[in-house]
């Protein structure tokens, strides 16, 4: 209202200033006094006999001048609003376009708020400064530093790295559709770890997406390095899905919604390029991989809820003309949060089952499997414990397996940084047992993504 | 283009079998408070549901798929804005199918716009100060002039929707603001004796529920937006408590009360719970019972520890 208001007078004061130009402007800027009181004493004080009309006329012109001299100081003062306004970030710009989940900055601990700045002027309908940034994609970069202490032959990460850096770039498109990006700046050099553009406004409960993203296989395997509970990946990605990656895509993705009352669930089914990293590899070029996931989740109680998930996956291996790899996953997890104290308390158990049967091999179709356990506890505010077991058989020969043992203690200096340590103990099928610590920094700049979940 | 969108509105309607003829306009709001107002404007016309408690700090709610459900089906989407929930809301519109309620479309309503918004940062803001908000601070709808703008916008949004209700909106807006009127001046009379009184405050939730009740917010637990207490800042709001002769310390339901015990024991201040939503406890039913519920709690405050 008040917006349009304002406006409405810029729009008049424009006017007057225009007739401004063709006229001469008045001597001096009478004070503020109200326009219609001058202009009806102007009117009364012009004598009604012969020469009315001239004085009529003079009068208007008085009148019009006045109104011309105030409009031109409120102008003024408008202006000098607008230039004070201008400091400052544009109100009203878009703040609800953000990042899916994935996008989002090392997520836990509470904090917020507002800069203890003065009280700025009410809302205008201010265009911002630099209109071509306006449509500009929400960017952010995480830095994922990692210093590893003890010995591992097997494994053999650098003493200290940085192990990724990512940067996001998200935008709406179109009213129809969504992009994201996620390039990853590793060791190895660049890579476009997901890009993909989302279609948010199709009809019988649809949502597609087309490009490269992480495969809905399992829960672990769709989140990013840098929202994982843990600095590592765990064997069951490692030995299973191809590698510390794991199963990345190309090609569409559409899930659909299947409502059961409160429970919800979703079918997801994707297609992707026969090429994944070492996990899928095509002899013929047109050759493709598949994957299905299944997901429910229930809210048990108003703090607690439960999530599980279905995957099968498949896709050709290269062994082979025809021979193929078939995935399957099970994911689970519990999550308890009490909301009074959300942001102090909460706990979540996760565990994941892989089996993957690989065909083609000397011996016929080979069958290894692997799981993982985990759990994370909020002790307070900025301060989270956990645990992990580990053990997967090697997707190669499953007469060989890995296991594991992890303690993990995470610190949340703000909602931007992130300083875990991770204490880790793998058993490999080598025969080596190697004890490492693990220390982690992140680090998130720009944007404000979602919190993942 | 204008026959791409009329083909996906036909599309969408037909996805959703003519919701709007006769079945009552579902609305989600993030918070309790818009879906009471909504709820006194629109009564039996409407159904309302809020996706975050009360009792919750509304900017940490976790997106859970079962929020996606509820968004799925709602006709209309009341938010705070001014990135109040850019920690969760964003991903969860994206999944809910429901192209009406995206940003821009005619199901979504951001009911900040119009509103009295304090504390727009006039210079350069960087995290350094905390977590701060760009746009300004996002809890307005403490500030019962604001309450009336909030109402003004979804009634008029409710009628935009479901335009053969005009009158019954009408009629709620009227009531709802007679009611407010009534009640702002009986607010106002039961705070009157302690105009310009210091507070100290947990979180910056409070700026335009002072500004209103004509109270002086002098200094927050919090060092800075979001970052938990720290005991040199502890030391100093002590100080400031004692010299101000501070009467009164309110904290959110949501936030650790360890350091604020340990403030009113040092200074004989009185701490309050201070709810910031409907829904904080079970009395809190709707928006007027939330500021009868906070102002006889910090008027019985002030005027105890006066004598």
């Amino acid at each position: 209202m008040k917006r349009w208001l304002v406006l409405f007078i810029v729009l008049i004061g424009l006017q007057t200033l225009a007739r401004a130009e063709t006229s001469p402007p008045p001597d001096a800027s009478p004070p503020a006094a109200s326009p219609p009181a001058a202009g009806a004493s102007a009117a009364t004080a012009a004598p009604a006999s012969a020469p009315a009309a001239d004085d009529r006329v003079g009068a208007l012109e008085k009148l019009l001048k006045e109104m011309q001299a105030q409009y031109e100081a409120r102008i003024a003062a408008l202006e000098r609003e607008v230039a004070a306004l201008k400091g400052a970030p544009a109100p009203g710009a878009p703040a609800t376009e953000a990042a899916p989940a994935t996008a989002a900055a090392p997520a836990p601990p509470p904090v917020t708020e507002v800069a203890q700045t003065p009280p700025a002027a009410p809302p205008l309908a201010a265009a911002p400064s630099q209109s071509s940034n306006y449509f500009n994609p929400s960017i952010s970069a995480i830095g994922n530093f990692l210093g590893v202490a003890g010995s591992n032959h097997t494994e053999d990460l650098p003493a200290a790295s940085l192990r990724e850096s990512e940067v996001s770039l998200q935008a709406i498109v179109d009213p129809y559709m969504r992009a994201d990006f996620f390039l990853s700046f590793g060791e190895e050099g660049v890579e476009v770890e997901e890009g993909f553009a989302t279609f948010t406004s199709l009809p019988w409960g649809l949502l597609a997406k087309v490009g490269r993203m992480r495969t809905s296989f399992g829960k672990i395997n769709t989140l990013h390095l840098h929202v994982l509970p843990w600095p590592d990946e765990p064997l069951t990605t490692v030995n299973l899905l191809g590698g510390e990656e794991g199963w990345i895509g190309t090609g569409l993705s559409v899930g659909k919604l299947i409502p059961m009352g409160d429970v919800y669930s979703e079918l997801t089914m994707q297609l992707f390029d026969g090429e994944a990293g070492d996990l899928f590899s095509s002899p013929g070029s047109r050759d493709l991989s598949y994957n299905g996931h299944y997901r429910i989740f229930s809210d048990l109680t108003e703090s607690t809820n439960l999530d599980f998930g279905l995957s099968y996956g498949a896709g050709p291996n290269g062994l082979t003309d025809t021979s193929d790899t078939r995935l399957e996953g099970i994911d689970t997890t519990f999550r308890w949060k009490p909301l009074r104290t959300a942001t102090y308390r909460s706990m979540n158990i996760r565990g994941e089952y892989i089996r993957s049967r690989k065909g083609g091999e000397l011996d016929g179709t080979v069958n290894a499997s692997g799981w993982f356990l985990s759990a994370e506890y909020q002790l307070a505010k900025r301060w989270f414990a956990g645990a992990r077991y580990e053990w997967a058989e090697n997707a190669d020969d499953p007469t060989l397996h890995d296991d594991g043992v992890a303690a993990l203690l995470t610190f949340w200096p703000s909602e931007f940084s992130q300083l875990r340590g991770e204490l880790r103990r793998r058993n490999y099928s080598n025969g080596e047992t190697a004890d490492e610590l693990l220390m982690q920094l992140q680090f998130a700049i720009g944007a404000h993504g979602a919190h993942p979940f | 283009m204008k026959r791409h969108v009329l083909l996906l509105c036909a599309l969408v309607l037909l996805a959703a079998p003519a919701s709007q003829a006769w079945a009552k306009v579902k609305i989600v709001s993030t918070l309790d408070d818009f879906s009471s107002i909504a709820a006194s404007i629109g009564g039996g016309l409407v159904e309302t549901e809020a996706l975050a408690k009360g009792y919750q700090d509304p900017h940490f709610v976790d997106a859970k798929p079962s929020f996606i459900l509820k968004l799925s089906r709602a006709d209309l989407l009341i938010v705070a804005g001014l990135e109040l929930e850019i920690g969760y809301l964003p991903p969860l519109i994206d999944q809910s199918r429901n192209a009406k309620i995206h940003p821009g479309n005619q199901g979504y309503l951001d009911v900040s716009s119009g509103c009295d918004i304090l504390q727009r940062p006039t210079a350069q803001v960087t995290r350094a100060m905390g977590d701060v908000h760009p746009f300004g601070n996002p809890h307005y709808w403490l500030d019962p002039d604001n309450g009336r703008v909030i109402a003004r916008s979804i009634a008029a949004k409710l009628t935009e929707l479901d335009p053969g209700n005009r009158a019954a909106y009408e009629k709620g807006l009227a009531d709802f603001e007679t009611r407010l009127t009534t009640k702002d001046k009986e607010w106002k009379a039961k705070l009157a004796p302690y105009s310009g009184a210091k507070i100290v405050t947990f979180h910056n939730s409070w700026p335009n529920f002072a500004k209103h009740f004509n109270l002086d917010v002098a200094g927050q637990i919090e060092p800075k937006p979001g970052i938990p207490p720290t005991p040199s800042h502890t030391l100093e709001i002590i100080n400031l408590i004692t010299t101000d002769k501070i009467k009164a310390i309110l904290v959110e339901p949501y936030f650790d009360m360890k350091t604020p015990k340990y403030i009113a024991d040092k200074t004989g201040a009185t701490l309050l719970t201070f709810y910031p939503s409907v829904g904080g406890t079970e009395a809190i039913k709707d928006y007027f019972a939330l500021f009868d519920a906070d102002i006889d709690a910090l008027a019985k405050a002030l005027g105890t520890s006066a004598s």
